[in-house]
């Protein structure tokens, strides 16, 4: 792995055709590749993803990153657009979805794409990598520690969040879930819970919960940082992308 | 974890965050992972003003006793202030 790779600010045609932004990071070599779309946290489009996006550039994949919140906090600082989008009850599971499609469409334009396309998110973006694989054409979703997949939003809940169970059947590709045995936003139950209800529907999903880990153990940048947890992860993930972003 | 729990509030006064004062008319708060703060999560308030944009913001991330500690020391400040000083502005204790 040479890890030489380009990065750049872009903007692409998100849900609605909106013009959005993305941070869009890809190897050097001319390919062909696998792509991914990286989903940020509920703290936002922050340094920490940027490098997260970076780094599958270095492992071999073209990667994006759209700012969900590009919308409603446009060029603002990652924490003031976090806490905007907070305050408006977080992004829409529609336009989550078009947002997704509209960045898997520049993947897979670009001339060194294979066609396929995965996609992984974290915390809140773990939650909508499985909307958006159960809505779109996908080859691979990674759900890191995301919350209400099968879990009911509670009575006065302040996001737009439903349950992803009605969806699950439409599935479209192989799911893998991190979690942490310490967390309960989701709890190990409802990662069984999750697991049943895959399978029950023939779906692939393989799950690892990791002991000593709660929530957002991949976050370099906070207390929550597992590293020995988020090593390994990093290691499952990019297996798991690699056999299944072989080729579309 | 992510509690989610959001409370939303309108309010009246001023803020002083990266714009400089702003007229704060929006509280938020709610418990969940800190941006700066060293803790794995934290009572986080934000004064904002969304009419000026994301940046009219002023944000806070405080541990559950230093929150409590202060809500206490707003309550108690409150208590203290003789009714003829709201009265004076229009307003009520």
């Amino acid at each position: 792995m040479r890890g030489d790779l380009t990065a750049a600010t872009i903007t692409i045609p998100g849900a609605n055709g909106d013009e959005i932004e993305a941070y869009y990071a890809a190897p050097s070599d001319g390919g062909p590749r696998g792509s991914v779309v990286v989903l940020h946290h509920l703290p936002g489009y922050d340094a920490a993803t940027k490098e997260i996006t970076r780094r599958f550039a270095a492992e071999g994949f073209a990667a994006i990153c759209p700012n969900l919140y590009s919308r409603e906090a446009p060029g603002a600082d990652p924490d003031d657009a976090a806490a905007t989008a907070r305050a408006l009850g977080g992004v829409p599971d529609e336009r989550l979805v078009g947002d997704v499609a509209g960045a898997a469409a520049f993947l897979r334009a670009q001339p060194a794409s294979n066609g396929a396309v995965g996609v992984i998110g974290y915390c809140s973006g773990g939650r909508q990598s499985v909307l958006a694989a159960c809505n779109l054409d996908l080859q691979a979703a990674v759900d890191c520690y995301g919350a209400f997949v099968v879990a009911d939003v509670p009575d006065g809940f302040p996001f737009a969040f439903t349950s992803l169970r009605p969806l699950l059947e439409n599935l479209s590709c192989p799911l893998l879930g991190l979690f942490g045995a310490e967390d309960q936003f989701p709890s190990p139950e409802q990662n069984v819970e999750m697991a049943i209800l895959l399978e029950g529907h023939g779906k692939s999903f393989t799950s690892h919960t990791f002991e000593g880990a709660g929530h957002a153990f991949f976050a370099t940048d906070r207390p929550s940082y597992r590293p020995e947890v988020a090593t390994k992860a990093w290691g499952i993930v990019l297996d798991f992308f690699t056999t299944h972003l072989a080729e579309a | 974890m992510c509690t989610y729990a959001t409370t939303v509030l309108t309010i009246d006064g001023s803020a002083k965050g990266k714009i400089g004062w702003f007229s704060a008319n929006q509280a938020t708060v709610y418990f969940d992972h800190p941006v700066h703060f060293a803790r794995r999560h934290a009572l986080m308030v934000d004064l904002a003003n969304p009419s000026e944009g994301p940046s009219a913001r002023v944000g806070l991330e405080l541990s559950p006793e230093s929150a409590r500690a202060l809500a206490v020391a707003i309550l108690d400040a409150l208590d203290a202030v003789p009714p003829a000083l709201f009265e004076a502005d229009g307003g009520t204790r």
